[in-house]
């Protein structure tokens, strides 16, 4: 297996009395597409959110464990918390662009990390919106909002947005559970191309979705992760009964 | 063949509670259009002797011989309605704030109830504390501080007794509103690196913003026609108000205190009509407009 981009040790999260993860241990390789695999409820998206600590907005959450990014633990750090979210671009289930137009939505990140100058944030705008294939759908109308695009389009403009404050990770939540065919192959086309740069975390529960694009299969269920291992082998020779019967598709 | 006696009782029936509905709404339409009607008649004595403006903007009001001048009147509704908004906007708009976006839910799940019961207080118990609290507060305390005198019946007393009234209903529709800012956005914003401030005020603030402006013109309309709180402490006075610890007397007040009594002076009763003519006006216009803005905002999010 290639580097360790982040390693999660034991880590639990319970929501009053309901244990939701149940001592995960997984690694997650680098520049590598890993998947997230399991039937809904399972806990696939709380475990992503750990890692960019979005649970803390939940405050009745309790999370114990170790999440280790770069040899820093960040559920154990004093670090800035904006520092550690700045190293993921998280892409939702459904896109969510800002209230501002679509220049600003990429711009945004950048302006609050205090780089303001015009000239820095029109060529980096420009060149991420290239990145997601954008640019040329919406060169001549930068300053309009940004809910005017199209779904798809907003996705991808999601996707420009995180990777505009330069992460080292992309955290993806069934990023194209909302979008039409080609909208979904274009991001997925997209996170082949990236993952030479960005190591890709992606939740989804699109099976076929995962044998296409998948490196790394993380399979979980009822909160616990069932089995993990590269995608070759997790979906030609599964080990566990209920990864096999998953696969074929006898529950969801 | 038994059956459609049955049948035709059955859409009889349909037909006569729809009609019973119709003519409720109907009802229910009619009402404001017949009430504009009705002060535009009322008020016309007057209209057609004096023309708009000049009654808008004299000073004189002298009904024994004849003089209506709204001016004083008109200022202090403004003077009060928009010292009431000063002191509750920051207010609502903070508290609300805390409420939805750092406070542990059950913090909101006790306010909610609290503010609730204050928005259902009775306006003349919140007169009445401010006979007993504001206003000896004012005549010993501010007045001096500000280096005069005042009885305390003033324009700021009557904004204070306001701003606490209209604050539980701007507070309800700004929880809501921020409640209803899906949580993906601000987790977007977080996600890209922004602090929770930064959050707030250029994700969060900034969706809401059309929202919050019609809150607080909705909030304005409610002040604006307040009448037996503000009555109660704002003096009564009918002279163009010069400061804040002045007496003022707002329209709603010169209604309800005249109206019924000295009606014999000629055009009074027209007088009063008019007043209430623009009351109507004023706050239909807020109500519109801060409606409208939802509506709009909706559509463009």
């Amino acid at each position: 297996m290639s580097q360790t981009e982040i390693s999660i040790k034991n880590l639990n999260l319970s929501f009053e009395k309901q244990q939701i993860l149940k001592n995960i241990n997984v690694d997650i390789p680098r520049h590598k597409i890993t998947v997230i695999m399991g039937p809904s409820g399972c806990g696939k998206t709380t475990l992503m959110r750990c890692m960019n600590r979005l649970t803390d907005l939940n405050t009745q959450a309790k999370v114990t464990g170790n999440i280790v990014i770069g040899g820093r633990d960040i559920l154990h750090t004093n670090d800035d918390i904006t520092e550690i979210r700045k190293m993921m671009g998280l892409l939702a289930q459904r896109p969510y662009p800002l209230p501002m137009n679509i220049f600003n939505n990429v711009a945004y990140g950048l302006r609050i990390s205090g780089r303001k100058k015009k000239r820095f944030l029109e060529k980096r705008v420009e060149h991420y919106l290239r990145q997601v294939n954008l640019w040329e759908e919406v060169k001549d109308r930068l300053k309009d909002p940004a809910a005017a695009l199209s779904i798809g389009q907003q996705q991808r403009l999601c996707l420009a947005r995180g990777l505009a404050v330069d992460p080292r990770i992309i955290l993806a939540d069934e990023p194209t559970s909302a979008l039409d065919p080609i909208s979904s192959q274009l991001i997925e086309e997209k996170f082949a191309e990236l993952k030479s740069s960005y190591t890709i975390v992606m939740v989804t529960h699109i099976l076929r979705q995962a044998r296409r694009i998948a490196d790394h299969v993380v399979f979980m269920y009822m909160g616990e992760v069932i089995e993990q291992g590269p995608a070759e082998e997790f979906f030609e020779n599964p080990k566990m009964e209920m990864t096999k019967s998953y696969l074929k598709g006898m529950f969801y | 063949m038994k059956f459609r006696f049955f049948d035709i009782s059955r859409k009889l029936r349909n037909s006569i509670h729809t009609s019973w509905m119709i003519a409720c709404l109907s009802l229910v339409l009619l009402i404001p259009m017949v009430l504009t009607i009705g002060l535009a008649i009322k008020s016309f004595p007057l209209l057609a002797q004096h023309p708009l403006l000049s009654l808008l903007f004299s000073s004189n009001w002298k009904p024994l011989s004849g003089q209506f001048g709204f001016y004083p009147f008109i200022l202090s509704s403004i003077w009060v309605t928009l010292l009431a908004l000063l002191f509750s906007v920051p207010i609502c708009l903070l508290t609300s704030i805390h409420l939805t976006q750092y406070a542990k839910k059950w913090v909101l799940k006790i306010m909610q109830p609290v503010i609730d019961i204050l928005a259902g207080i009775p306006s003349v118990i919140y007169g009445v504390w401010g006979i007993l609290v504001v206003i000896p507060f004012i005549s010993d305390h501010v007045a001096p501080f500000l280096g005069k005198s005042s009885s305390g019946y003033s324009i700021l007393a009557g904004s204070i007794v306001l701003s606490i009234m209209i604050i539980p209903f701007i507070l309800n529709i700004l929880i809501e509103l921020f409640n209803n800012i899906p949580v993906e956005l601000s987790e977007a914003s977080l996600s890209l690196g922004a602090t929770r401030w930064q959050t707030i005020k250029f994700v969060v603030l900034k969706k809401g913003l059309p929202g919050i402006i019609s809150s607080f013109g909705l909030g304005m309309s409610r002040a604006f026609g307040e009448t037996i709180a503000v009555l109660m402490v704002v003096g009564n006075v009918a002279k163009v108000p010069t400061g804040i610890l002045q007496p003022g007397y707002p329209l709603p007040a010169l209604i309800a205190n005249n109206y019924g009594e000295m009606m014999s002076i000629p055009q009074y009763d027209a007088a009063l009509m008019l007043s209430a003519f623009i009351l109507f006006v004023v706050v239909l216009f807020f109500n519109a407009g801060s409606r409208l803005l939802i509506i709009r905002s909706g559509k463009h999010n």
